[in-house]
């Protein structure tokens, strides 16, 4: 990216102008509100109190942030080594792929402790292949990452149908999904586990999954910044000229992004098959992986931020759902617009405010720099 | 022979049909991909015009008044891509993924809004759509063998959006190859240093590459919704700009090629359709998703090199920033 025209302190750069990028966002998204004949206000209230007002709706609230933080950390990962993964989608789903085909083969033999770290372990690993296939083309023959990464999606998803449709339906079943997975197999909810524990919480489809999510944050901030294949990654990243000269493998910094970012990618799958819908069946990515994208911009690629950005985009995704059920003329796909809002003003159009910004800092900042200088003059 | 040519003509022509959005769409791109400007947003635009065409035929009743306002949009959203990208030097990539999600949602929140039919439209009288043409004579012709139905069917019978998508391929072929403007477009793709040092505006040449783009997205948008279909309805382009921009990248960034990679895939679809449930020989039964991802296949697979080499621009993606 170009370099600032005018430095601006760490605070400005990080905190106020992405929260300015955001801010514009909702506004926008609040005149759409209010273009369909909704107070925006009274919108912000239905979705608070849907995300957080009852005991049931914090879990939902968790159980949809697991979903982004997977996929956003997919993104985030691959974005540092400079590399764009719009393939999380069809990465989510081919995990799922694998978690599927790991239960359903040995789900009448294993006991849950040794299949969930199995199931995990498919899911990691099928996104990680559907991932390296594209990375493996861009480093070694050239091609778009982008582009494959696009073409993989659609590559998934067919692949899945057929699947579904021809191979692992369930017997007798008119719809294409599998047999359901064995108790085994599931994940424990965590109401459930907090019960057991002596805590009062709301049923939720909330399940041990969050706990998985905020470990990989850990690694991959761990990763990032605290290891040398990170940092070569990064370096990468940052200048693929200065890092090879510096004897870093980009090729290998490219399969190693890639396959890290699809593993995440496939990690969602954990959360919503052995998690919540325990049977494989199709469209369970439902737009989880291309919302990673707007997860990962918010969240400035750091994990913390894809953190604090998947818990804004589970309480839309939850608090969208009663605002459908609150006001006739608004469906849930308002929060679809919501994200691709965040995408345009948090990525696209990144740069367009920093220059207001910029004047407003010479602006404030005159006076006090002519203080200082009447001082050293005395 | 003649039964062949019976079962061949409306495959060919149902092919025209698939094909004719993904012919707008593939050369929109290609006039904003040869100037540098990468459009992954060809899927949002067009599918926004659908919709807007949609709305617009069905308060007003004018398909003509529904088209004009499916290019407003496809150009208004090109303009942003075009505010994202050039002026404000954003990721290319970035503002076109914001694009599609804005159009899949926008469309449904609209949609629910103005008309409560689970994001439908209502479906539309065929006053207010661009109906099939009965050329001159098909009916006298019709009954003649292999000519009758190639004349009637094929070259005859289509509505006119079709043939503003067969006219557009040597329009563009024509423009990009051997017009003045063509050529500083294709130049500010590929060494936009060069055209900027010769006093030529390269943000405007990018701009207008971007308003030619949307303006082409907005014919294929309103061709789905109100001319092969009646209505519009949720996700209604369901990929085909993608399709459309493997097409373009099939044929190597240029009109010709990308024009027969267009019929290609449209071929592929209007076979996959006919072949769902038969028997092949000993194939057995070909699955219809087999046939329906060889598009992108095919596309990664001549992307890495496989196939023939298809380069992009060179300045294809990055910003330029003017040196002062």
């Amino acid at each position: 990216m170009k370099a600032p025209r005018q430095p601006l302190p760490a605070w400005i750069d990080v905190g106020l102008i992405p929260l300015a990028n955001v801010m514009l966002a909702f506004l926008v998204a609040g005149l759409i509100v209010l273009a369909v004949g909704v107070n925006p206000l009274d919108a912000v209230h239905v979705m608070l109190i849907g995300a957080f007002g009852y005991p049931e709706a914090i879990g939902y609230t968790l159980y949809y942030a697991t979903n982004f933080i997977f996929t956003g950390l997919a993104v985030a990962l691959a974005f540092h080594a400079g590399l764009f993964n719009i393939g999380g989608e069809g990465q989510a789903y081919i995990g799922g792929l694998g978690v599927g085909l790991v239960v359903l083969a040995l789900d009448g033999l294993l006991p849950g402790i040794f299949l969930i770290p199995l199931a995990i372990l498919g899911a990691a690993g099928f996104g990680a292949v559907w991932a390296l296939i594209p990375a493996w083309l861009q480093a070694y023959r050239g091609s778009h990452i982008v582009i494959t990464t696009i073409m993989f999606n659609f590559i998934a998803a067919a692949l899945m149908v057929y699947l579904m449709v021809n191979v692992l339906i369930a017997p007798g079943v008119m719809s294409p999904e599998s047999r359901e997975f064995a108790a085994s197999a599931h994940l424990p909810l965590l109401h459930m586990v907090l019960r057991s524990a002596g805590f009062a919480m709301g049923e939720s489809p909330l399940n041990l999954s969050l706990l998985l999510a905020l470990a990989c944050c850990v690694l991959v901030w761990v990763f990032l910044w605290h290891t040398r294949w990170g940092y070569e990654l990064r370096a990468m990243g940052q200048n693929p000229g200065a890092a090879s000269y510096a004897g870093i493998n980009g090729r290998r910094m490219i399969l190693l992004a890639m396959g890290l970012s699809g593993a995440l990618a496939g990690m969602m799958a954990v959360n919503e098959l052995i998690g919540v819908q325990h049977r494989l069946i199709l469209n369970f990515t439902a737009g989880y992986g291309f919302t990673g994208i707007a997860v990962a911009l918010m969240g400035r690629s750091h994990p913390f931020g894809v953190v604090l950005a998947s818990l804004l985009f589970g309480v839309l995704q939850q608090g969208g759902a009663e605002l459908a059920f609150e006001f006739p003329t608004i469906t849930r796909e308002m929060v679809v617009v919501i994200q691709g809002l965040v995408i345009l003003f948090s990525g696209a159009l990144a740069y367009m405010t920093r220059p207001w910004f910029e004047s407003l800092f010479v602006l404030l900042r005159r006076p006090s720099a002519a203080a200082a200088a009447g001082t050293e003059r005395a | 022979m003649d039964e062949f040519f019976a079962g061949l003509v409306p495959v060919l022509a149902a092919t025209l049909r698939v094909a004719t959005p993904l012919i707008l769409c593939a050369m929109g791109g290609l006039f904003s991909e040869r100037a540098g400007i990468f459009d992954i947003g060809l899927e949002g635009k067009m599918l926004s015009a659908a919709f807007v065409a949609a709305a617009m035929a069905a308060v007003t009743g004018s398909a003509w008044l529904a088209l004009a306002a499916a290019i407003g949009i496809s150009v208004l959203l090109g303009l942003l891509h075009g505010l994202a990208c050039i002026t404000y030097r954003g990721n290319q990539i970035v503002s076109g993924v914001a694009i599609n999600i804005l159009a899949s949602g926008l469309t449904i929140v609209f949609g629910m809004a103005w008309f409560r039919r689970g994001g439908q439209t209502p479906s539309l009288p065929p006053e207010a759509r661009f109906m099939p043409l009965q050329w001159p004579g098909a009916d006298m012709v019709r009954d003649l063998p292999v000519i009758g139905p190639v004349y009637a069917e094929l070259i005859g019978g289509h509505n006119l959006l079709v043939y503003v998508a067969l006219l557009l391929v040597p329009l563009a072929h024509w423009v990009l190859g051997s017009t003045r403007f063509g050529l500083r477009l294709r130049a500010v793709g590929e060494v936009p240093l060069a055209v900027d040092t010769a006093g030529i505006s390269v943000a405007w040449l990018r701009y207008r590459a971007v308003i030619i783009c949307g303006l082409l997205a907005g014919i294929a948008g309103a061709y789905l919704s109100i001319a092969q279909n009646a209505a519009f309805s949720r996700d209604m382009s369901a990929g085909q700009g993608f399709i459309a921009l493997a097409a373009m990248i099939f044929g190597k960034w240029r009109p010709l090629p990308a024009f027969g990679a267009c019929l290609m895939f449209g071929l592929l679809d209007a076979v996959a359709i006919r072949l769902q449930g038969v028997r092949l020989g000993s194939f057995g039964e070909v699955p219809v998703q087999a046939i329906q991802v060889l598009p992108y296949l095919l596309t990664v697979i001549l992307l890495a090199g496989f196939v023939g080499r298809a380069v992009a621009p060179k300045a294809g993606g990055i910003p330029y920033v003017k040196e002062h």
